[in-house]
C-alpha cells in the first residue's frame, strides 16, 4: 500500500454529463438538508439531471475511523447497490467523499467485490470541485454587498485535492467580498467522534478557529462540509457571536437566486 | 523496563503527577496558559519557516516522492542491507552488535562501559536512547551520562523528557532555565540572556568533553554501501562527543539506514527543511572507521549497536511498516493542530506526536498507548507534510481497527484490548440500521420528529454540548425533501 | 570469561533472529527512484550564492588570492585579538603562514598539531584561538564547506577552537552535494570523516533565540581564493 501515489483530485470525466447521482451524506440529511438541496438545485440549473437514490444511507465513515471496518464496508455495499448507473456522484462534502474515493478502494483491496468498490470510487466528485472543473459554472450575484469567509475542509484540501475552487466561486460573485483567514486551513477540531473522545482538545480547537474567524471581520462564514459546520456554528452560537455559517452550495444557490 | 512502568515514569518525571489518560493530561497541558500560548507560536513560526524553504510545489512533490522511494527501498531489502552494513563497518573497524530489546541494547552498551573502566560520558541526542532509558540505566550501574544537546542538558537537569523530538525543551522559558542553571552550575549567577546562558553550556560542556571517557550518539543514517554512519546537528556537540572521547558508541534503530551514500542528499534536501526551516543543519558529520594509524585524532573504537525493540514485529506488516520510515524530522508534530495545543509531554512517551501517536502503541502495546490512536481529528496535516509521505492517518485508523479486533491480530502488540461488548453493540446496531434503506429512512423520520426532544445531559451529546449548541435535527431530511422537490430516484 | 562467550552467543542469536524475523516478513516492491534535480547555478552566479548562504548563517567570506592571503587573515585575527593558531602539521596552510608571519614578534602564535590529541589536549581544549584547515570543496547551494580531515589536519581542529577559518579554493566550489559526491566519487573513497560545515556552531534552544558557538566554533572565516583573473 504505497502512498507515494495517492489519490488526490479527480479528474474530470472525457465529456460533460447529462445525467448525475447526488449523494446527500447522513449529516446533511439529518442536520442541513437544505444545503443537499441547494446543491441539488445547482446541478440541476446547470442543465444536469440530478438523482436523488432514496436508498442511499451512509459512506461509512464514522465506523472506518472507529476502526469497524466489516461494518463500514458493509454499509458501503448498500451504497454500491443504491447508485448501479456509471453516473458521477456528486458529494457536497470533502470528507464523505474522501471516505468513498481514497478510502473505500483501501477498504475493499482484499475483497471479492474490490473492483465495484473501485468503479464507484472512480465516480465520486466533491462538489465545488465539480461545479468549477465540470460544468465550469457561471454564477450571477443577485445578491446585496456581504462580507464573508472561507473555512476550508481538512479532507476536501487533503484527499479530494479542491484547493482555491470554492475561493473562486465566492470571488466570482460581484457583491461578495471575500476576506482571507490567514487559518482557514486549520483543523476546527470535529475529526467525527474525536470532538466527543478528547473534547477539551477540540473545544480548544473550535475556539481558535472562531477567533480567527471573528477577527476577519467577515459576516458570514462559508464552508464546503457540514461536519466543519455543526461544529463551528454550534460553539459560535454556544459562545454569543454574531457570525453566520452557511455551506458553499446553499450561499451560491441564494446570491444567485436573490431567495431571501 | 516495563512498556507500562516506561510511560508513567514518564509521567512522574515530566511533573504531569500520574493523570492516567490523554485527555487528562491534555487537560492539564490546556489550562498552562504560558505553555500553550508557547507552544502555538512556536509551532506557528516552524510552519512558516518550512514553508518558506519549499517555494515550489511541484519540486517538493518531487522530492518527496523520492524521500519515500528511498526509504521503502531501504526497508524492502531491510535484512540484506543490514547485513551489508554490518560486513562494511566492521571491513572499517567499527564494531557492530545487534539488540532485540532496550534490556540487551543497554546491557551491551554497560559491557563495553565496563570493559574499558568508562566513568563518565557525554551524551549526543538520541531518541532511541531515550527508548533504552539509557542514561537512568548507567547511573544504576555508576558511570555518568550527561548530555551535552543544549536542549537535552537543560531537561537533563530538570529531570523531565523531551516535549519534541528536534527541539527537546520547546516548553522551557527562559526565566525557568535561567534558574535550572543558577541551581545547578556551580558558580553560575541567575540570568535570562540567551547568550550568557548559551556561554555557560559551553563551559560546562567543555571540561565534560574533554575528560569523558566515551562519547554516545544516535544515528541519522546509515549508508550500507560504505559503512557510513551519518549524524546531522546544528550546535558541534555531536562532533564532540563522536571525536574527542577514546571511544565512541552510536545506537541506532535498524530502521535508520539507506542503501546508497546518494541516498543521502536528497534526504538532507528534506529533513532540515522540514524540521526548522533551515537548508542544511550546520554540520553533517559522516563517520566511517575509528582513528586509523597516523591518524592524531578521533575515539580509537567505534561501536554500532542495532536495535530491535519490536521494529521487526512493525515490519512484518505491509501497511505498518510504513511508520518505519520516519527519518524524525518531527514536521508532523510542528504541523498537527493537536500537538499544537497540548505540547510533547501529553502524550506521555518518548515520541510524541503524529509519529509517536502510531509507533508508540506499536512498540509500547496498543494496550498500553489506547487513547494515542485516537487522539487525532485524522486532519491529513501531518500526512500533507511528512517528507518520507507515511501515510499517518492511515495508520492511525488501521490501529484504532487492530485495537477493537475481537480476535487479536499478531501484528500489533495488544491488538484486540479495545474492544468492548458496548461499542461493537453500537456499531452493529448502526451497521443494520444504515444497510437497511428502508429502515434508515425510518429511523431518519423519526429523528427529525423527535431528536431536538434528546437531552444535552445523554452522553456523547453532553460532551459536545459543553462547548456547541444542541445540533438541530431538520423538520424534514433531505430523503424527503428531494422526494417533494420531485428528483428522480433513479 | 564464561560471561563473554554466552554474552557472544546470545549476541549472535539475537542477530539471527532479527533478520530472520525480518526475512519472514510479506517483501515489498522494491521501488524505482523517481528523477529530482537539486538546483544548479551559472557559474557566474555560483560564488555569489556560496556567499550569501554563509553570510545569512553569520560566517564571514572573504575572497583572497593565492599569494597574499596570510596578511589578509592577519589583519582578521588581529581585530579579535587572536593570540594562537592552530595549524596541519606540514600542511601548506601552515606552511605559507610561517613563512608570511616569521619574524614578525607581533604575529598571532603559530601551533602546529604535530602530536595526538591526548597529548595537548589541555591546549587545544582551552588555549587555542583559532584553527585553520583547508577545505576540499564547497557547495554554493546550500553554502558548504567539506572538511575532509587527514593524518596532517585533523579533525579537531575545525571544531575546538572558538574560530575556525577555513581555505576553499574558487574553482573547488560546486553547485550541489550530489554533483560533489559523484565527481569526487567519494563512495568508493570514504575516510575516517568527512564533515559538511555550513557556519557557526548555533542553537535557538533557548525560546528559539539563536545563539552562537554552543560547543563548536563561535565563529566561521571563510577565505575563498579567487582563480587569478578575478583578483585585481
Amino acid at each position: 500500500m504505497s502512498v507515494a501515489s495517492a489519490p488526490t483530485a479527480a479528474s474530470a470525466p472525457a465529456e460533460r454529463p447529462s445525467t448525475v447521482y447526488f449523494f446527500g451524506t447522513c449529516l446533511v440529511d439529518l442536520f442541513y438538508p437544505e444545503a443537499g438541496l441547494a446543491g441539488m438545485e445547482l446541478l440541476k440549473r446547470e442543465g444536469l439531471r440530478v438523482v436523488f437514490p432514496q436508498g442511499q444511507t451512509c459512506c461509512g465513515q464514522p465506523a472506518r475511523n472507529c476502526g469497524f471496518f466489516e461494518e463500514a464496508r458493509a454499509v458501503a455495499r448498500a451504497q454500491f447497490a443504491a447508485f448501479p448507473e456509471q453516473w458521477p456522484i456528486i458529494v457536497p462534502s470533502g470528507s464523505c467523499a474522501g471516505m468513498m474515493r481514497v478510502h473505500y478502494p483501501q477498504l475493499f483491496a482484499d475483497e471479492p467485490d474490490r473492483a465495484q468498490a473501485e468503479a464507484f470510487a472512480s465516480r465520486v466528485y466533491e462538489l465545488s470541485w465539480f461545479l468549477v472543473h465540470v460544468l465550469n459554472i457561471k454564477l450571477e450575484d443577485k445578491g446585496k454587498p456581504v462580507t464573508v469567509t472561507w473555512h476550508a475542509s481538512c479532507h476536501a484540501m487533503r484527499e479530494m485535492g479542491v484547493t482555491d475552487e470554492p475561493k473562486r466561486l465566492l470571488r466570482s460573485l460581484s457583491n461578495v467580498t471575500l476576506v482571507e483567514n490567514p487559518r482557514e486551513r486549520e483543523c476546527c477540531g470535529f475529526g467525527g467522534t474525536f470532538s466527543v473522545r478528547q473534547p477539551e482538545v477540540s473545544a480548544a480547537m473550535v475556539a481558535d478557529t472562531i477567533a480567527s474567524v471573528e477577527a476577519t471581520g467577515a459576516t458570514e462564514m462559508v464552508t464546503g462540509d457540514c461536519g466543519c459546520m455543526m461544529n463551528i456554528s454550534g460553539a459560535m452560537e454556544k459562545a454569543g457571536t454574531s457570525v453566520r455559517s452557511r455551506h458553499l452550495a446553499e450561499f451560491l444557490l441564494e446570491r444567485s437566486n436573490n431567495v431571501r | 523496563m516495563s512498556a507500562e512502568a516506561v510511560m508513567s515514569a514518564e509521567a512522574k518525571a515530566n511533573g504531569h503527577g500520574t493523570a492516567g489518560s490523554f485527555a487528562e493530561r491534555a487537560h492539564i497541558a490546556l489550562n498552562d496558559k504560558p505553555l500553550r500560548a508557547n507552544f502555538r507560536r512556536t509551532m506557528d513560526g516552524l510552519m512558516a519557516k518550512r514553508a518558506a524553504q519549499f517555494p515550489d510545489a511541484d519540486d517538493l512533490a518531487r522530492l518527496r516522492a523520492l524521500g519515500a522511494a528511498i526509504k521503502e527501498r531501504a526497508l524492502a531489502r531491510l535484512p540484506e542491507l543490514l547485513e551489508q552494513l554490518e560486513a562494511r563497518c566492521t571491513e572499517n573497524g567499527i564494531k557492530v552488535h545487534w539488540a532485540e530489546t532496550t534490556g540487551d541494547a543497554n546491557r551491551i552498551v554497560l559491557d563495553i562501559f565496563q570493559s574499558h573502566g568508562v566513568k563518565t560520558v557525554v551524551k549526543g541526542k538520541s531518541m532511541v536512547s531515550e527508548e533504552m532509558h539509557l542514561n537512568a540505566f548507567l547511573g544504576e550501574h555508576g558511570i555518568e551520562a550527561v548530555e551535552s544537546d543544549l536542549g537535552e542538558y537543560i531537561i537533563q537537569l530538570a529531570g523531565e523528557m523531551p516535549s519534541h523530538i528536534v527541539m527537546p525543551c520547546i516548553h522551557k522559558n527562559k526565566a525557568q532555565i535561567g534558574q535550572l542553571f543558577a541551581d545547578h552550575i556551580e558558580g553560575q549567577r541567575y540570568t535570562e540572556d540567551v547568550d550568557e546562558l548559551t556561554a555557560a553550556a559551553r563551559r560546562v560542556m567543555r571540561a565534560r568533553f574533554a575528560e569523558a571517557d566515551a562519547g554516545i550518539s544516535g544515528v541519522n543514517f546509515a549508508v550500507a554501501e560504505t559503512g557510513t554512519l551519518v549524524l546531522i546537528e546544528n550546535e558541534g556537540n555531536g562532533r564532540m562527543s563522536t571525536t574527542l572521547p577514546p571511544l565512541h558508541v552510536a545506537v541506532m534503530g535498524i530502521e535508520k539506514l539507506v542503501e546508497t551514500l546518494e541516498d543521502i542528499p536528497p534526504l538532507l534536501a528534506l529533513l532540515p527543511r522540514s524540521a526548522t526551516g533551515q537548508p542544511i543543519t550546520t554540520y553533517v558529520n559522516m563517520i566511517t572507521s575509528p582513528r586509523k594509524p597516523g591518524e592524531k585524532d578521533g575515539p580509537r573504537e567505534v561501536h554500532l549497536v542495532l536495535l530491535d525493540n519490536g521494529r521487526t514485529r512493525v515490519y512484518a506488516d505491509l501497511e505498518l511498516r510504513e511508520t518505519l520510515r520516519c527519518i524524525r524530522c518531527g514536521a508532523c508534530m510542528n504541523h498537527c493542530p493537536v500537538y499544537a495545543r497540548v505540547g510533547g509531554h501529553t502524550y506521555d512517551a518518548v515520541y510524541p506526536g503524529p509519529i509517536g501517536k502510531i509507533l508508540t502503541p506499536q512498540i509500547a502495546g496498543l494496550d498500553v498507548a489506547e487513547d494515542l490512536p485516537h487522539a487525532s481529528s485524522l486532519c491529513n496535516a501531518c500526512v500533507e507534510v511528512c517528507p518520507v509521505k507515511i501515510p499517518i492517518a492511515d495508520i492511525l485508523v488501521r490501529l484504532r481497527r487492530e485495537a477493537v479486533r475481537p480476535s487479536a491480530s499478531k501484528c500489533v502488540k495488544g491488538a484486540g484490548s479495545g474492544w468492548t461488548l458496548s461499542e461493537a453493540s453500537i456499531w452493529a446496531g448502526w451497521k443494520w440500521l444504515h444497510g437497511h434503506p428502508a429502515l434508515y429512512r425510518m429511523g431518519t423520520r423519526f429523528l427529525a420528529v423527535a431528536g431536538n426532544l434528546i437531552p444535552s445531559s445523554v452522553p456523547p451529546l453532553k460532551a459536545w454540548t459543553s462547548v456547541r449548541a444542541k445540533p438541530k435535527f431538520a423538520a424534514k431530511t433531505l430523503h424527503q425533501l428531494a422526494r417533494d422537490k420531485g428528483f428522480d430516484d433513479v | 570469561m564464561s560471561d563473554f562467550h554466552a554474552s557472544d552467543s546470545r549476541a549472535s542469536d539475537a542477530r539471527t533472529r532479527i533478520l530472520s524475523r525480518l526475512r519472514a516478513a510479506a517483501p515489498s516492491a522494491v521501488p524505482n527512484l523517481p528523477e529530482w534535480s537539486p538546483p544548479s547555478y551559472e557559474p557566474a552566479r555560483r560564488l555569489e550564492r556560496f556567499r550569501t548562504m554563509f553570510e545569512a548563517m553569520k560566517a564571514e567570506v572573504h575572497d583572497v588570492d593565492a599569494a597574499t592571503w596570510p596578511q589578509r587573515l592577519r589583519t582578521l585575527l588581529d581585530n579579535r585579538g587572536v593570540r594562537s593558531v592552530l595549524h596541519g602539521d606540514g600542511s601548506s596552510v601552515g606552511t605559507q603562514l610561517e613563512s608570511a608571519w616569521s619574524g614578525d614578534p607581533q604575529a598571532p602564535r603559530l601551533v602546529a598539531y604535530d602530536r595526538a590529541v591526548e597529548e595537548f589536549k589541555d591546549d587545544l581544549v582551552h588555549r587555542i584561538d583559532a584553527g585553520i584547515t583547508s577545505a576540499s570543496a564547497g557547495i554554493a547551494e546550500t553554502g558548504s564547506l567539506i572538511l575532509w580531515p587527514t593524518a596532517r589536519e585533523p579533525r579537531l581542529m575545525s571544531l575546538l577552537p572558538p574560530i575556525h577559518i577555513a581555505l576553499v579554493e574558487e574553482d573547488s566550489i560546486r553547485d550541489n552535494l550530489p554533483q560533489l559526491m559523484v565527481a569526487q566519487g567519494w563512495a568508493r573513497r570514504m575516510p575516517t570523516n568527512i564533515v559538511v560545515v555550513s557556519g557557526p556552531s548555533k542553537t535557538a534552544d533557548i525560546e528559539q533565540t539563536l545563539a552562537f558557538g554552543v560547543h563548536g566554533p563561535k565563529e566561521l572565516i571563510v577565505l575563498v581564493i579567487r582563480k587569478p583573473a578575478a583578483v585585481g
